[in-house]
């Protein structure tokens, strides 16, 4: 029966329970690995144990003796194939050509040297330890500022001087502020290598069917559209005949923002065999293999004035890129330069980034991507300085913000904040946690000889990814909405959600719109022979971008509702509301379900208008989102054992208007232990070999339940302007927010002792030894 | 060289004839076709493959299903009964307990097993009994909403 519900009360800033969970509850959701085919083969890849050497020979045969095995690709056969793409692009930047399987080198421990299929995943496995590979060990290099070094092992022969590219930008008058300053701060701060460690890890199926010359991958992947693209142009079958589907994708972080060699594999694999073909990427494999976060060293200068008004910054930003660009690699640290001045009045700044090729794997997004690494410089630099001033590091916050009638706010880093009340969330959160009795508390603290410590972040993103000029692939996101003919409602999103939650936000938003219940409405997403071409979500961009083009295609629609609804009710005033569309005069009403049925059986159309109702949207954002806000966080260090307890944390955070305040609340849980997660426990070791010594979660510290805090959350809504919805994107808000707040905190818990600043990871090994030795890490 | 297992999943019968190298989570997902429980780290770590063997959450990428021969064995699919789900599984979802839902099941598995052994706990009891299960999305604040929303409602 053609029916659908009509309800009367807003859903957008309700809190909804998700539309996605039951199957996530019940075990029955279908991720990469749960793909089973008929006749669907198995790969195991085969990788180089040394961070850098020549393949002086490779021994297949070993491995296809073994029962079960049916090929061994190498470089030699695939060296026509790929090369794994870089999208981004700088003035100079050298790009090494990055094969899907290795040549006659290899230049990161993990790199992909053969790949073994067999008929089953075990056989896979045990005949990729069957192919004798003869390597020649070379020197290799891990660590970034090594690799500057004159004579160091040259990552690539052909740039001896292990630079890919340097990149400069200034605003204002940086010189000129530095030298009217009062007082100028320099500080050298680490943002160190982090793995994502999505729970669920890569994974690729490919079906490729040789009657259509057609290849489907299913592959954990956060841009379907994209990656079908550049698969396309890897593989050379023309893109209409490559469909990509993102089934259940188990988390990503930015980690699965990419294209890989295994993807670009999977297919060549598939199309050479015939048959269908499953790569799981082991734990291992991933934390050797997909890329990494971070890898920054920074050396920050600010000059102020005695008043602790900031003048001026200057940054030079040391990138560890890895051995290779990955999709958006040497694009990430020019979004720290981009975020360097925070939420404060910097009028004059000088960056310079040099980005080094280290024998590691590459970095990329992770989590904040660029931003989290500016915010916690720049909100160290403010505590510093406050330090340095003898001021209170709320006091001199307060003292740099833009007044909320200063916005739209041009900064000198070239960027126009939307909309902000940057006092606002500081001062909400300083009430929340009592400020003023906190630091009597914390004199009482000191006196009775305990180590307690209070830090503030005032922290600000870009978000909303964002202009196209502004992005390597198109920032725009789409969408459509469809009427089917019994009334119910299917939005298929170009955003292709893992874990956000846009099943639901994308139906209330469309339940209000058309004024239907939540439960006639379908988010579908992932799969390119369903949606309409799209972007992807990252860069908390899905809701401001793929929120606002589900809006614009519900307004289109809506005209043609009214259209069809104008010619059933034979008036000209009339309006779309609770599922209906009512004549204004009379208040004569056709259901959705009636004007649908009629537009699709077409026995009369209104004058110009096509018969059915679907409306696809694409958005251009005008503008990026910049959200913004205010964490506290109360520390207490142990001075036996230098462990850290996080007493309390207070997270204000302003992402402009809340579509869903539960989900909200779970991407800042998530964003707060991401960022205390690297504050605290989480590092990428390579040693000076270029081994990987974080090569599992028995060796990388993951944040557990029992050591992260209950994280207070309150808001303050400053609607974005960019958007009809107002909203401005939060889904890395809390991880870029939380690593200067948790940093600050303890080097203020250790200020007695003559702390100014401490590098990540603050493991209690690290605290122990300054406490014991007085001195700065 | 292959040995034949007999065991109990969910209720239901099973016997099949397994290597013995086969570990319970591939038994299960690739076998038996439970594809609920996931793969997450393989070194026990993680608690993604978490499933209830003879009434004790295990971590089944560390067990091989030869070891499971003549064991009762419960999976995140055996838990909802008669239409409704398991008071757990309803708590993850009334909380917002799962974001990405890849460690869902075995989280659920094993609050589960930290009600069973304690029906109230206090939240740092909570937070301990979830040690062995890693979550990245949620920074398990909503999953100790959910384990409370739980034990509220199964003592009540």
């Amino acid at each position: 029966m053609a029916t659908t519900t009509t309800k009367t009360e807003p859903l957008i800033g309700k809190r909804i329970k998700r539309r996605e969970d039951p199957r996530l509850i019940t075990g029955t959701a279908t991720y990469v690995d749960d793909i089973q085919m008929p006749g669907m083969h198995h790969a195991a890849i085969v990788r180089s144990p040394h961070a850098a050497a020549k393949i002086l020979g490779i021994n297949v045969k070993p491995a296809l003796d073994l029962p079960g095995v049916v090929a061994v690709f190498t470089g030699e056969d695939t060296k026509d194939v790929g090369p794994v793409p870089c999208g981004a692009s700088l003035p100079g930047l050298r790009v090494p050509h990055h094969y899907i399987l290795a040549r006659d080198r290899v230049y990161f421990v993990g790199h992909p040297v053969a790949v073994v299929v067999a008929t089953d995943r075990y056989i896979a496995r045990d005949a990729a330890d069957l192919v004798e590979v003869d390597y020649e060990p070379l020197p290799a290099v891990a660590d970034p500022e090594k690799a500057l070094a004159p004579g160091a092992p040259a990552v690539h022969p052909e740039w001896p001087d292990n630079v890919a590219f340097t990149y400069h930008q200034e605003g204002g008058d940086p010189d000129k502020a530095f030298a009217e300053a009062d007082v100028v701060v320099k500080q050298r701060i680490v943002s160190q290598r982090l793995i994502p460690s999505a729970m669920e890890t890569r994974g690729v199926v490919a079906d490729w069917r040789p009657g259509d010359k057609a290849l489907t991958v299913y592959d954990s992947t956060q841009i379907p559209h994209l990656l079908r693209t550049l698969l396309a142009g890897a593989l050379g079958i023309p893109e209409n005949r490559v469909r990509v589907v993102a089934p259940e994708v188990g988390g990503g972080f930015g980690s699965k923002l990419n294209v890989y060699a295994e993807d670009i594999l999977m297919g060549f694999v598939a199309m050479r065999i015939g048959k269908p073909v499953k790569w799981i990427e082991s734990r291992r494999e991933n934390f050797m293999c997909t890329i990494h976060g971070r890898g920054h060293v920074d050396y920050y200068e600010i000059a102020a004035k005695r008043d602790g008004t900031v003048l001026g910054m200057k940054l030079k930003l040391i990138q560890d890129l890895g051995a290779y660009h990955q999709l958006l690699t040497p694009a990430i640290p020019t979004l720290s330069v981009l975020m360097m001045p925070g939420l404060y009045r910097f009028k004059n700044i000088k960056a310079d980034i040099v980005g080094v090729f280290t024998n590691c794997v590459p970095t990329d997004a992770y989590r904040g991507a660029g931003r989290p690494e500016a915010t916690h410089g720049v909100e160290r630099m403010m505590d510093i300085l406050a330090a340095e001033l003898n001021m209170d590091p709320a006091e001199i916050r307060l003292r740099n913000f833009p007044e909320p009638e200063e916005f739209p706010f041009a900064t000198a880093t070239g960027l126009t904040y939307d909309s902000g009340d940057y006092a606002a969330p500081l001062k909400k959160a300083l009430e929340i946690i009592d400020y003023p009795r906190l630091r009597a508390e914390q004199r009482l603290a000191r006196d009775a000889g305990r180590l307690m410590g209070i830090g503030i972040s005032t922290y600000g993103e870009i978000c909303a990814f964002g202009p196209s000029p502004a992005t390597p692939a198109g920032g725009w996101e789409s969408a459509t909405v469809k009427i089917e003919p019994s009334g119910k409602v299917t939005v298929m999103t170009g955003a292709s959600p893992h874990g956000q939650g846009e099943e639901t936000t994308f139906a209330q938003i469309a339940a209000d719109e058309l004024g239907v219940s939540i439960d006639d409405v379908l988010v579908l997403h992932g799969d390119t022979s369903v949606v309409q071409y799209g972007i992807g979500t990252f860069g908390s961009r899905a809701t401001a971008v793929g929120g606002t083009a589900v809006y614009f295609a519900l307004q289109e629609l809506k005209e043609k509702i009214k259209r069809f609804g104008a010619m059933l009710l034979e008036s000209d005033d009339v309006s779309v509301t609770n599922g209906q569309c009512i004549c204004n005069r009379t208040g004569n009403a056709k259901t959705l379900a009636e004007i649908a049925g009629a537009s699709y059986r077409a026995m009369k159309l209104p004058p110009n208008t096509q018969p059915g109702l679907v409306s696809t949207y694409f958005w251009e954002p005008p503008n990026f989102a910049f959200p913004f806000g205010a964490h506290i966080v109360v520390t207490e260090v142990d001075r036996e054992t230098g462990d850290i307890t996080i007493k309390r944390y207070v997270a204000v955070d302003d992402c402009g208007r809340i579509i869903n305040p539960l989900l909200v609340a779970g991407q800042v849980h998530g964003g707060v232990v991401q960022g205390i997660g690297q504050a605290l426990c989480e590092q990428a070791v390579y040693d000076e070999n270029g081994q990987l010594i974080t090569g599992e979660f028995t060796d990388y510290a993951a944040p557990r339940a029992s050591r992260v805090p209950w994280i207070e959350t309150d808001h303050t809504v400053t609607p974005s302007p960019v958007n009809p919805l107002g909203v401005k994107g939060v889904g890395e808000a809390g991880t870029i927010g939380a690593s200067p707040a948790v940093v600050n905190s303890v080097v203020d818990a250790l200020k007695p002792l003559g702390v100014r600043h401490i590098d990540m990871p603050m493991t209690p090994e690290k605290i122990w030894r300054i406490i014991n030795k007085g001195t700065n890490a | 060289m292959k040995q034949t297992i007999n065991l109990t999943i969910n209720g239901k019968s099973y016997s099949h004839e397994v290597e013995p190298r086969l570990l319970l989570i591939h038994y299960l997902r690739e076998v038996v076709g439970l594809t609920g429980a996931h793969i997450g780290c393989e070194t026990s770590i993680c608690g993604a493959c978490t499933v209830e063997v003879d009434g004790k959450a295990v971590k089944s990428c560390t067990m091989f299903a030869v070891q499971a021969d003549g064991s009762k064995i419960v999976t995140v699919e055996g838990l909802a009964a008669n239409g409704s789900y398991h008071p757990v599984q309803q708590a993850f979802w009334d909380e917002h307990g799962a974001q990405c839902g890849f460690c869902t099941p075995g989280m659920i598995m094993t609050v589960k097993q930290i009600l069973e052994r304690n029906p109230s706990p206090t939240e740092q009891e909570i937070r301990e009994g979830l040690e062995g299960n890693i979550c990245r999305c949620t920074g398990y604040q909503h999953i100790v909403n959910a384990v409370k929303a739980a034990a509220a409602k199964m003592g009540a």
